[in-house]
């Protein structure tokens, strides 16, 4: 049976001025899918998933979503420093316009660990906190698909290890994951489809093992494949 | 727009610096300016050489006395004076910086003005700063004029004593003697009375004389008019053309009202819109969570009431000092909210453009001043191309109609507080059209 994504973009252009930031990429999720998407700095990641998130407009293209059935985690934790916890919560499940915003206020407190920390201001939790806030945040209108812009940057090991237990428990339960990062182990442990883009185009769709494949030459790593197709390409 | 309300007044709550100064910025300036203006302007320290001998401090005018005393006591009530024995003293005074003048007052200046014939001289002698010379002067000076106009007024009722007393005859002292005059009209009438009694040939020459004493008399009594017009050359009579013009205290009122509503509210929009980037929360609620119109209408409404309630206490502060009407509260609220969304909506244009917090901060800063002068200069002080040119900045700009708008509001003056709101009306659409293209910045 053909599975029906749920999430799918096609043929998505950004250009700024004469510039064109991504050009004509088009991608399908299905539920449950994770799917890693690297590439170099300025390849056109972040205005990929942005685009997608609805916080920028596509020059051209067609996105099978509203941003409003989409969660959007930027890369940076977009929450208020001087709020609580709670407060954050609570106010993004009310703009949001969750059903029952206390209902999934405390929902998120629990799926993210931070009970315990309910009450403190973002500004005074650590970078791994405020991030796992960042992510609940995305997550309290409990969409189909969120969207995770380099999630682990800014974390320690333990933190990341964290993470990435929530977004593949996440996954487990449904919820389409799409992320981008610079940490090609992440890569292969918690994504089930890599997408590799080089200067806005999409020039690889497939499985990790695939593109280690096609990097050709029995790379050492993961990394070491990547840097192989980038190469053979050039 | 409630949550987003909610939640800038609870950041706003948790930023103890900032509630702080909204709440000790009104009660300061309320009492700055409530007793700046309830009490006198302080008189300057001028030091005071008064070489007049006691005895000789009175100056005879013919038969008038003019009492020097008490043009120094007019003096003394303008300055704060600081009596000294010599002039070496009050150059050393001025030089130290005790006192800001010295004035030395000569001690032949009775005998001088006694004459009615020569000029004395008052020597004041200044140091400071060019501001504190110009106060100072500014005060000696119009003592100095006051002092002048009594003596000249003095001199000219004695003067037109004479002429009368030339005229109509009578009784002049001079050095203690009474000196009887027997004037020109009596001397005219006993004239044509000497000529009915003389023979008819002997007449002519005395009649030339008699009209000689007529024509004398006519004009000498002119003299007192004529000396009246020399000693007030110009009177002042001042004609309102329309509406009601402010006195300056109350005007001052109006002015630090508008100076606090722009200060506060620009930094509040400014401010609050660029954090929304700081935190880079912009980005996650303008993704259909909010539309940007009204995350714009959400941070100038914020600014407003907030930069509203501010003024209100401090108008309510100074009016413990200064009497206000508050049967006119109900247009201070009307003023204040309108021009609040005014200079609201500059904030938020400033905010998108600066996009950082501190840097909206400085830029509001920046603009809120130069506007506040431009509003301020009074036409004439400057040509009248660079006048025209700051007349088209204050009106595109919300200073100068939100300028208006308080202090017909709060003093009732001309012109009335429509005109003012409706170009306030239409300078928030204006900026709140840049601040929403600039809101592009904040995306990028």
């Amino acid at each position: 049976m053909r599975r029906v994504p749920v999430l799918a973009a096609e043929g998505i252009v950004k250009r700024y001025g004469d510039r064109e930031a991504l050009g004509g990429v088009s991608l399908a999720v299905d539920a449950g899918e994770r799917i890693a998407l690297i590439g170099a700095n300025g390849a056109g990641k972040t205005t990929l998933l942005s685009i997608l998130a609805g916080v920028q407009q596509a020059t051209a293209g067609e996105i099978g979503l509203s941003p409003r059935e989409v969660g959007w985690v930027p890369q940076q934790p977009a929450v208020y420093s001087r709020l609580t916890v709670r407060e954050n919560l609570s106010l993004f499940a009310r703009l949001e316009r969750v059903g029952d915003p206390d209902g999934a206020v405390e929902r998120m407190l629990e799926q993210t660990g931070l009970r315990d920390r309910e009450d403190e201001e973002l500004g005074r939790l650590s970078g791994g906190n405020r991030q796992r806030v960042n992510i609940a945040v995305g997550l309290l209108a409990e969409p189909a698909v969120v969207l995770l812009d380099e999630p682990s940057s800014s974390l320690d090991p333990g933190q990341r290890e964290r993470l990435w237990a929530f977004v593949d428990a996440l996954a487990a339960e449904g919820t389409a994951v799409i992320f981008s990062t610079h940490n090609v182990v992440e890569v292969e442990r918690h994504s089930d489809r890599v997408l590799l883009l080089e200067q806005g185009r999409l020039i690889f769709e497939g499985l990790p093992a695939e593109l280690r494949a096609a990097a050709g030459s029995a790379p050492r790593d993961f990394e070491e494949a990547v840097v192989a197709f980038l190469r053979a390409r050039a | 727009m409630r949550w987003l309300l909610l939640k800038d007044l609870r950041i706003l709550r948790r930023s103890p610096l900032l509630v702080g100064v909204l709440v000790v910025y009104p009660i300061i300036v309320a009492l700055l300016i409530g007793l700046a203006l309830s009490r006198g302007p302080s008189r300057p320290r001028v030091a005071l050489l008064n070489e007049v001998p006691a005895a000789a401090s009175n100056i005879q005018v013919g038969s008038g006395h003019i009492d020097i005393e008490s043009y120094e006591r007019d003096l003394n009530n303008a300055i704060v004076p600081v009596p000294v024995a010599t002039l070496s003293q009050a150059l050393s005074d001025v030089r130290s910086g005790d006192v800001l003048a010295a004035v030395v007052i000569p001690p032949d200046i009775t005998a001088r003005l006694s004459t009615g014939l020569e000029r004395a001289q008052v020597q004041v002698i200044y140091n400071g700063n060019a501001l504190t010379q110009s106060f100072v002067q500014n005060q000696i000076n119009s003592e100095l004029a006051t002092a002048n106009f009594a003596l000249s007024a003095q001199l000219d009722k004695q003067a037109s004593r004479f002429i009368n007393l030339l005229v109509t005859g009578g009784t002049l002292p001079i050095f203690g003697s009474p000196l009887s005059l027997y004037g020109l009209r009596p001397a005219q009438t006993a004239l044509q009375r000497a000529i009915a009694a003389v023979p008819p040939r002997e007449r002519p020459q005395l009649a030339e004389v008699e009209s000689f004493l007529g024509v004398a008399v006519q004009n000498i009594g002119l003299a007192s008019d004529v000396l009246s017009a020399v000693s007030h050359p110009i009177e002042v009579k001042q004609t309102l053309l329309s509406g009601r013009r402010t006195p300056l205290n109350t005007f001052a009122i109006a002015v630090a009202a508008t100076l606090s509503l722009m200060f506060v509210c620009l930094l509040l929009a400014s401010g609050a819109l660029a954090l929304e980037r700081e935190e880079n929360a912009y980005g996650r609620l303008v993704r259909g969570l909010v539309r940007r119109e009204v995350l714009l209408a959400e941070k100038i409404l914020l600014a407003a009431v907030c930069s509203a309630i501010v003024t209100a206490v401090m108008l309510a502060g100074i009016s413990i000092f200064v009497h206000l009407d508050w049967g006119r509260a109900w247009q201070w609220v009307v003023g204040l909210l309108v021009a609040g969304v005014a200079f609201g909506a500059l904030g938020v244009a400033i905010g998108a453009l600066a996009r950082e917090v501190r840097a909206a901060s400085l830029l509001a800063f920046l603009l809120s001043l130069p506007l506040a002068f431009l509003a301020l200069v009074p036409s004439g002080s400057v040509a009248k191309g660079l006048y025209d040119v700051f007349r088209v900045i204050s009106a595109v700009f919300p200073f100068k109609p939100a300028l208006e708008a308080m202090d017909a509001a709060i003093n009732g003056s001309s012109p009335a507080i429509g005109g003012p709101l409706l170009w306030l009306a239409g300078l928030t659409l204006l900026f709140a059209l840049l601040g929403r293209l600039a809101m592009r910045r904040l995306g990028s």
